[in-house]
C-alpha cells in the first residue's frame, strides 16, 4: 500500500490547523476566522465558475458563496478528528466547501430550467443518442425496445432517476434535492437502472451480452 | 455511429467505478497525488472510474484543483 493511502505525519501548517481547531477560546475562535476566511475565497471562486447557466450574480452569488463557507466550516469544525493527514489539511478542508457550492447552486437550477423530472419526450430520443435523419428507420426497433424497458422493467424511482438524469440532463444534486436524498444515493440508483436496461436489452438480443467498452 | 456504441454509452458502468461517497473521502489525496506529478488514475483506480462517469464530482474535482493549485498559494 502507498504511503498516500496510509497516510502521513503531519506537515506544520497542517498540524497547526488542527490544533487551532482542537484548542479552546480566543485561539479556536481565531483558527475558525481564517479558515472561514480561505473556504469563502474557494467558495466565491468555485461559485462564479458554476453559475454562468443559472443567472446568478453579485449578491446573490455572494450570499451562496458565504452560506457555503459557513456550512463547510461547521461541517469541518465537526469532522476535524476524523482527518488523518493524507492530505494537507487545507485541501481536505477545500473539498466540504466545493460540496456546499454544489448543494447550494442546485437549489437555483429551476430558476433557469424547465425540464421536466419525470416524463421523457422520446421524440428527442435519438438526438439524444446522435441518431441522424436518414438513421431513424434502422433505429426504431432498438429505440421502442429502451422505450419499452425504461417503462416496464424499472422500479418507480429508478425510472424516475434515469429519466431525470441521463435522458433529461438534471443534475444529481438538483434531483438529490427533489427526493430529499443525497448524491450519492441517486448515483447508486442510477449505476443499478444502466446496468438493468442494458441487461434487459442484451437478452432480447438487442445488445451484445457483454459492453463493448467502458466509460 | 453503431447501435452498441452509441446505447453502450448511455447504458455504460464501470465494475470498478468506486461511488460517490468513496470518491469524496479521497478526492484531496487524488487531487495531491496528481498535482506532485504522480499518476493518481493508477493509484485509485475505482476514484478515476467514478470521476471519468459521474458529473457531479466530476465538477468538484475541477474545483478542488484550482483552489489548490490556483488559489491556495
Amino acid at each position: 500500500m502507498s504511503g498516500w493511502a496510509m497516510g502521513r505525519a503531519l506537515d506544520a501548517e497542517s498540524r497547526l490547523w488542527v490544533q487551532g481547531l482542537r484548542a479552546g477560546g480566543s485561539e479556536r475562535e481565531a483558527t475558525l476566522a481564517r479558515l472561514h476566511g480561505l473556504l469563502l475565497r474557494v467558495a466565491r471562486h468555485e461559485a462564479h465558475r458554476r453559475s454562468g447557466s443559472l443567472r446568478l450574480r453579485g449578491p446573490e452569488l455572494d450570499d451562496l458563496a458565504n452560506q457555503a463557507a459557513d456550512d463547510a466550516l461547521m461541517a469541518i469544525a465537526t469532522k476535524v478528528d476524523g482527518f488523518r493527514g493524507q492530505s494537507r489539511f487545507t485541501t481536505w478542508a477545500y473539498k466540504f466547501v466545493l460540496f456546499e457550492v454544489s448543494t447550494k447552486l442546485a437549489r437555483h437550477f429551476w430558476r433557469t430550467s424547465t425540464v421536466p423530472l419525470e416524463q421523457q419526450d422520446w421524440d428527442r430520443l435519438p438526438d439524444l443518442l446522435g441518431v441522424q435523419p436518414h438513421q431513424r428507420a434502422e433505429w426504431h426497433e432498438l429505440l421502442a425496445a429502451l422505450r419499452r424497458a425504461v417503462e416496464e422493467d424499472l422500479t418507480d424511482r429508478q425510472r424516475k432517476v434515469f429519466v431525470a438524469v441521463a435522458l433529461n440532463n438534471v443534475p444529481m444534486d438538483v434531483l438529490a434535492l427533489e427526493l430529499a436524498s443525497n448524491r450519492n444515493a441517486i448515483y447508486k440508483t442510477l449505476f443499478d437502472t444502466r446496468r438493468k436496461l442494458r441487461a434487459s436489452l442484451a437478452a432480447n438480443g438487442y445488445l451484445p451480452q457483454t459492453a463493448s467498452r467502458r466509460p | 455511429m453503431n447501435h452498441a456504441s452509441s446505447l453502450d454509452k448511455l447504458l455504460a458502468t464501470d465494475p470498478a467505478d468506486a461511488g460517490c461517497d468513496a470518491t469524496f473521502a479521497l478526492l484531496d489525496v487524488y487531487v495531491e497525488v496528481e498535482l506532485a506529478g504522480q499518476d493518481p488514475r493508477s493509484r485509485f483506480p475505482g476514484l478515476a472510474a467514478h470521476l471519468r462517469s459521474c458529473e457531479a464530482c466530476q465538477a468538484d474535482y475541477q474545483g478542488l484543483l484550482a483552489a489548490v493549485s490556483g488559489l491556495d498559494g
